[in-house]
């Protein structure tokens, strides 16, 4: 298990905003009548996305009224799930998977790399909030190893060269382009593929 | 090797375009009115006769998974659930398939909708693959535009509407229970069995969930007949299967192949062989980090499929191939497994919650050689309190790994740990040593 706990400074209050509360109600509708409880790990992560990364324990309080149901069992959901940012992150929030198919190929590598550029701790935000990282489990890129993600993209086949470049576009506030950094669009091999040659060449 | 028309994931490399006429170019969405309309007992039968078994680990038949759902609908409706919540560390098979493949999923989310009678279809993604599902996504809306599903869907008369539900971040939501509580805005903890979900499942109605790369093979088993994927492979280890070749090869890959090839042949065609020669090899895990890992002298000769791999005592899992060459240091890799495994415990059952952290900082000391002689047979004894302890298969998931490696490699351990606390104290390490010895040679 993992231990997670809410952050000391907590806004006052929070609301969706309109297009929040649009996408919010569209989720909502996806469940049978009276299930609406289904749709919070969902409303949390709207909540995340307007809210700089992060939930404050206001905005589960918001969720939890919104869909009728006890602010506790929100807040269990929250804490439950490793997703859920409880405490402010950098805008560009790095995480670096040091599972084992990633750490034989290298991702201490890409842990050093964002030491050395970003902060020698995880989890610790530049003074200009702009980026942090934290090491995390399987990302289930196991193929493309070693990877990491910043935001919602994946950016795979690394060493520690590329994730320096990689982490100086994000310095200057630049998104670099996710995706494989040795060119690669699937999940064939490099070199040498021996099945379906037909459609390569179609 | 499996010859190219038999592979059923045709764009598995993206060659051809994953949107719906490309697709259909490969002969998805075809027929499906045909396939329907030869009834739900001929659909269910024709799995049944293929040997069709669940690709997300447990490898349990799928025709009879399916012909648990009641017969008939009574006051409550079916629901099909969708697993696609893929995070057993060396695996990303479902990946591919809903990012270039997911009119094969779609279409048999139809089918086998129909085969257990359900209307609603939820597919639950984890929450990192945002943006492949957000290409699932773009493939449900268009099949929806062209009324492949929804009212009267593909022209079968059946209603269905498929919605995705993505994770956040728990690999204990994979297991089917603590997925339905997940959907149900709960906490990712695993419901004791039985009832089963075929039964009493999401909402309390009778759910029926299976693997993505499970649905995705069933329309073409249909297409093609039960027999021809029976013939591929060995009896009750038949058909194709997605492996996923990743650690130290020179040429990580996916690729589907047939089941019961050779882990040789696998690693050393498909993936271009170990890093440092065949002669590098010093472990393999063959089904994902839940597997016990199996050394390089059994690797010569083992076949890949669910029943061979039970008899060497590990498992297909799924199918996340996990090459370990003899630069990595063996306790180190299942020590960072044994991490994976106890950040990942859902806190339920007491033997998972706190065993998993205790395999985890034993191995951390071994690693670095500072455990005792005793320990090694403490860690063996730690893992049996946890195997078959446990609400849900974590627990085993968790405690094989180190089983492996105790099997395999205990010398090792003993080398790097061979010292005796009570007998000589040549190591400084006082929480391991009585404390009145301690006191002694002050």
């Amino acid at each position: 298990m993992s231990l997670k706990r809410p952050a000391k400074d907590q806004p006052e209050s929070f609301e969706f905003n309109s297009s929040s509360l649009e996408a919010a109600n569209k989720i909502i509708s996806k469940y049978p009548k009276g299930k609406q409880q289904s749709a919070v790990m969902a409303l949390l992560y709207i909540a995340q996305k307007q809210n700089d990364n992060w939930i404050p324990l206001v905005a589960m309080k918001y969720i939890a009224k919104l869909l009728d149901m006890p602010y506790i069992k929100v807040y269990e959901v929250a804490t439950f799930y490793s997703m859920f940012n409880l405490s402010p992150v950098g805008k560009y929030f790095i995480q670096v998977c040091t599972t084992t198919p990633c750490m034989i190929r290298g991702a201490g590598k890409l842990v050093e790399a964002c030491k050395e550029k970003i902060s020698e701790n995880e989890s610790e935000l530049l003074p200009d909030k702009n980026c942090s990282w934290m090491e995390v489990e399987c990302l289930g890129a196991c193929v493309t190893a070693p990877m990491m993600q910043i935001n919602d993209d994946y950016y795979e086949d690394l060493d520690k060269e590329k994730t320096l470049e990689i982490l100086d576009k994000i310095l200057k506030d630049e998104i670099p382009k996710p995706g494989s950094y040795r060119g690669r669009i699937n999940n064939e091999p490099e070199n040498g593929r021996k099945t379906l040659m037909e459609l390569k060449n179609a | 090797m499996l010859k190219d028309q038999d592979r059923i994931f045709q764009n598995l490399y993206n060659d051809l375009g994953s949107d719906l006429i490309s697709a259909q170019k490969r002969g998805d969405w075809v027929n499906t009115k045909e396939i329907t309309e030869k009834g739900r007992d001929w659909i269910i039968n024709e799995i049944k006769d293929s040997q069709l078994r669940g690709r997300g680990g447990a490898g349990f038949p799928t025709g009879l998974k399916w012909s648990f759902a009641p017969k008939e609908v009574g006051s409550r409706p079916h629901y099909l659930v969708i697993n696609g919540d893929e995070s057993e560390p060396g695996t990303c098979k479902d990946r591919d398939i809903l990012r270039f493949e997911p009119h094969k999923l779609i279409e048999g989310c139809l089918i086998a909708s129909y085969a257990i009678q359900a209307h609603v279809c939820y597919i639950y993604i984890r929450g990192e693959y945002f943006v492949d599902g957000q290409k699932l996504q773009t493939a449900i809306d268009e099949a929806y535009e062209k009324k492949l599903i929804g009212k009267n869907a593909a022209g079968t008369g059946w209603d269905l509407d498929i919605y995705i539900h993505y994770g956040a971040g728990a690999y204990i939501c994979g297991e089917e229970t603590a997925l339905l509580e997940s959907i149900e805005g709960n906490k990712g903890q695993p419901r004791l069995k039985p009832p089963f979900p075929a039964l009493i499942g999401l909402y309390g109605c009778p759910t029926i969930i299976n693997n993505v790369e499970t649905i995705a093979v069933v329309p073409t088993i249909l297409r093609r007949g039960g027999k021809w994927f029976a013939s591929l492979g060995r009896e009750k280890n038949t058909g194709t299967k997605i492996f996923c070749i990743s650690g130290n090869v020179n040429n990580p890959c996916n690729v589907e192949e047939e089941m019961n090839i050779p882990l040789k042949e696998l690693i050393e065609v498909h993936a271009g062989g170990v890093i440092g020669g065949w002669d590098n090899l010093q472990a393999v895990i063959p089904g994902g980090s839940s597997m016990p890992l199996i050394p390089k002298e059994k690797c010569e000769t083992l076949t890949m499929d669910f029943d061979s791999l039970v008899a060497e005592k590990s498992g297909l899992g799924t199918a996340g191939v996990v090459v370990i060459n003899k630069d990595q240091d063996i306790i180190k890799c299942m020590a960072r497994i044994a991490r994976f495994y106890k950040h990942e415990s859902c806190g339920q059952c007491t033997p998972c919650r706190e065993g998993s952290g205790w395999m985890w900082r034993m191995l951390e000391r071994m690693a670095k050689g500072e455990a005792s002689k005793d320990e090694i047979e403490m860690l063996g004894d730690v893992t049996k309190q946890i195997e078959g302890h446990t609400i849900c298969a974590f627990g085993e998931g968790s405690s094989w790994p180190v089983q492996g490696l105790l099997r395999h490699f205990k010398d090792e351990i003993k080398k790097r740990n061979n010292f005796d606390p009570i007998v000589k104290e040549t190591q400084n390490i006082p929480y391991l040593v009585d404390q009145h010895l301690l006191d002694k040679n002050a």
